[in-house]
């Protein structure tokens, strides 16, 4: 064995993974995914903050992938791939707009000029998403991955990913021999993943674009995992479109989920949106609005002929399942919730326990 | 040490790079290699379909049967219709085609604009196969679009098989408020090579209007007078997917909004591609907007084969100029003997 390929001979044909944004939703489910893997060596989780839930056999290293420090973390730890699933669509704990953008693209960045250098490293997946598309009156009702990005029209989070996903490419072209795949996932749903567009179909009425009914394609968030999980042990290369199967009209989701619809003028939405944004109940980014005028669907023919990937859920099913299982097989534990909700969870209990002290007392 | 087990990182049943991605009878996955890109074994020949196209399918069979239904009690019928619409409980294609809002609720609106106001007789019906894919060209006129919407239910009502002619819009039609989505649930797409190919290659009728706004805004000494067919695009669609072309040419719509003048820096202001003064709107207001009520026939044409080309047919730019320029004159032709076959405008 040679030292290039990082293996030694009991450990042939195992790899060595390394995950960004474990903190996260997607990265923390997919690092549970391969906690047991038979065919991982050794996981590495890299991010901020902590895994909410503890992984077994999982190393993880706090860190800034901004940070130059990352090359020596990948020497390190001598791993041969890499998943990165650290682009933020909202800037949540983050901070600022400004926070976010860093974030994501001098990220990614900083961690494909390392990954360029790490010889080892013979294949990388990176997720991305299909905002990077935008979302326009005339695009094709499919999108395919070939379909040219105006990245003129583009901001906020699309921006980010179209930003990132140049990077991606430069680094494909500097190391040929790497095993290069991008995914564009659609707006993930499910029981457990909170997202913008999760928080906004929670609403109890839930405001629309006056005269435009976008249609919605969603992906369940097992799906999502099983995605990544499949770019990473599949040899393929190239971007892929991850999306469920089937679309469903937004009124028809509302209906579904027996919400009631708010039309409003659709120059009137940044307002609501902000309003919403004010009151805490959703933080809808303003470049994601459009959507909701818009929609956006992509083609996924491509995913399923060279990664095999048949997604498990239908749009409708995803949404039915949303439906039916959110919170209810999921209570608010705190372990669960990689998100505020966990410090809120937290605070609430410390605060009971304080009032409880005090009334003891 | 002893060598360790190789077991390969994707080993739970799920189908890998070689594997065939069909599930046999008893719900278990093939086990045999696949051949080529196709991602099936021999056996299942890549001819299985996927679970996109299972679901398709599954969505038109129960469609179908709904509006089949409607022989019943049309009280009940109606009922159950709108049970369903509020529970969010009906199906739409991957375009947005809401087929069961289509034939209950939008056809019999604009029956009786077909039928009775504007009395459209259709020549060649048969021209139109029952199934399989076919590009259908038609000229445009008439200011308001009213040609397409009349030809969709044209063969929606008169052919045998019923079939809809997903009619292909322009931008601006995108991102009008109502306008877009009754067009999206009334089976159009957006005006693009993707949509066209994709369509055709699921077999469905595509209908197109190379003319463009050229020839909805043309002016009233310019009617049944072909504009230019655009640039050739749905040439190399028709020849890349090696689909037949079926000229159309519809008489009447020219008449149903005279459009005396264009007021351009209105049209800009608007941001519309051009302002209509008929001898009507403006100066009725509201009123202005209801059709003449011309006689309209809409003749389909002799489906032009295009699978004799070769494949790189599309890239032969004079070979597209040519066809383009050939199935310009055939529906101009056309258009011109129907003219004279109708005994007056508006009789």
């Amino acid at each position: 064995m040679t030292e290039s390929t990082g293996t030694t001979d009991e450990n042939k044909g195992r790899r060595r993974i390394l995950i960004t944004g474990t903190s996260r939703f997607l990265g923390l489910r997919l690092a549970k995914r391969l906690e047991n893997d038979p065919g991982v060596e050794h996981l590495v989780g890299v991010d901020l903050e902590e895994p909410p839930i503890p992984i077994e056999g999982l190393e993880f290293i706090r860190a800034d992938i901004r940070n130059p420090l990352v090359a020596r973390i990948l020497e390190a730890t001598k791993v041969d791939t890499i998943v990165h699933t650290n682009i933020a669509s909202s800037p949540g704990r983050l901070g600022g707009r400004s926070q976010m953008k860093e974030s994501n693209v001098i990220g990614t960045m900083q961690l494909l000029a390392a990954a360029q250098r790490a010889t080892r490293v013979k294949k990388v997946v990176v997720k991305s998403s299909t905002a990077v598309y935008g979302s326009h009156a005339g695009e094709p009702s499919l999108i395919p991955e070939s379909y040219s990005e105006r990245q003129a029209h583009l901001s906020g989070y699309g921006k980010d990913c179209a930003e990132a996903e140049t990077y991606v490419r430069d680094f494909g072209r500097r190391r040929p021999d790497v095993a290069l795949s991008i995914l564009r996932t659609q707006n993930v749903i499910g029981p457990t993943v909170r997202t913008s567009l999760t928080e906004y179909l929670s609403l109890p009425v839930i405001p629309t674009a006056l005269g435009f009914d976008p249609r919605l394609q969603l992906l369940h968030e097992e799906d999502a995992v099983e995605a990544l999980y499949r770019a990473l042990s599949m040899d393929s290369r190239g971007i892929f479109n991850i999306a469920s199967d089937g679309v469903v009209y937004l009124s028809k989701a509302i209906r579904m989920l027996g919400r009631v619809e708010l039309p409003l003028l659709v120059p009137l939405a940044g307002a609501a949106a902000e309003l919403l944004r004010r009151f805490d109940l959703v933080d809808f980014p303003g470049d994601q609005l459009k959507l909701l005028v818009n929609g956006r669907v992509v083609d996924t023919s491509r995913a399923l002929r060279d990664l095999g990937f048949q997604p498990r859920y239908t749009t409708e099913q995803a949404i039915e399942d949303f439906r039916d299982h959110r919170d209810k097989d999921h209570p608010p534990e705190p372990s669960a919730h990689p998100t505020w909700e966990r410090e809120l969870f937290e605070y609430l209990r410390t605060k009971a326990e304080r009032e409880r002290k005090t009334t003891d007392a | 040490m002893p060598e360790a087990e190789i077991i390969p990182i994707d080993g739970r049943g799920q189908p890998g790079p070689n594997r065939c991605r069909a599930t046999t009878r008893d719900g278990k996955r093939c086990k045999r290699q696949s051949v080529g890109l196709s991602g099936f074994c021999r056996t299942h020949g890549g001819r299985e379909e996927t679970r996109a196209e299972a679901t398709e399918k599954a969505r038109r069979k129960t469609t179908r049967a709904r509006v089949e239904e409607s022989s019943t009690d049309p009280v009940e019928r109606l009922r159950n219709f709108f049970a369903r619409r509020l529970a969010g409980s009906y199906a739409i294609d991957d375009f947005g085609f809401d087929e069961e809002l289509y034939r209950n609720i939008l056809m019999p609106i604009a029956r009786p604009l077909y039928e009775d106001y504007f009395r459209v007789k259709t020549i060649g019906m048969d021209r139109i196969p029952s199934d399989g894919p076919a590009l259908l060209v038609g000229n445009h006129s008439g200011t308001i679009p009213l040609d397409a919407v009349m030809l969709q239910h044209a063969v929606a009502s008169e052919h045998p098989e019923h079939r809809i002619i997903r009619n292909t819009g322009a931008n601006l039609v995108w991102s009008t408020p109502f306008i877009s989505s009754l067009a999206r649930k009334s089976g159009n797409v957006v005006a693009c090579d993707e949509d066209a190919f994709e369509l055709l290659r699921r077999g469905e009728l595509v209908g197109v209007f190379p003319e463009g706004f050229k020839g909805v805004g043309k002016g009233w000494k310019n009617r049944y007078r072909l504009q230019r067919f655009g640039r050739g695009g749905f040439i190399e669609v028709a020849l890349r997917s090696k689909v037949p072309i079926i000229p159309v040419a519809i008489v009447g719509a020219e008449e149903t909004y005279p459009m005396i003048a264009d007021v351009r820096p209105l049209a800009k202001a608007l941001g519309f591609p051009y302002f209509p003064i008929t001898p009507t709107f403006p100066l009725l207001g509201p009123l202005g907007l209801i059709p003449l009520p011309s006689k309209w026939i809409i003749e389909f044409g002799e489906p032009i084969a295009m699978e004799d080309y070769p494949d790189d047919a599309a890239d032969d730019a004079m070979l597209v100029f040519d066809l383009t320029d050939s199935i310009r004159d055939t529906i101009q032709q056309m258009l011109i003997t129907n003219l004279r076959l109708r005994k007056g405008t508006f009789s």
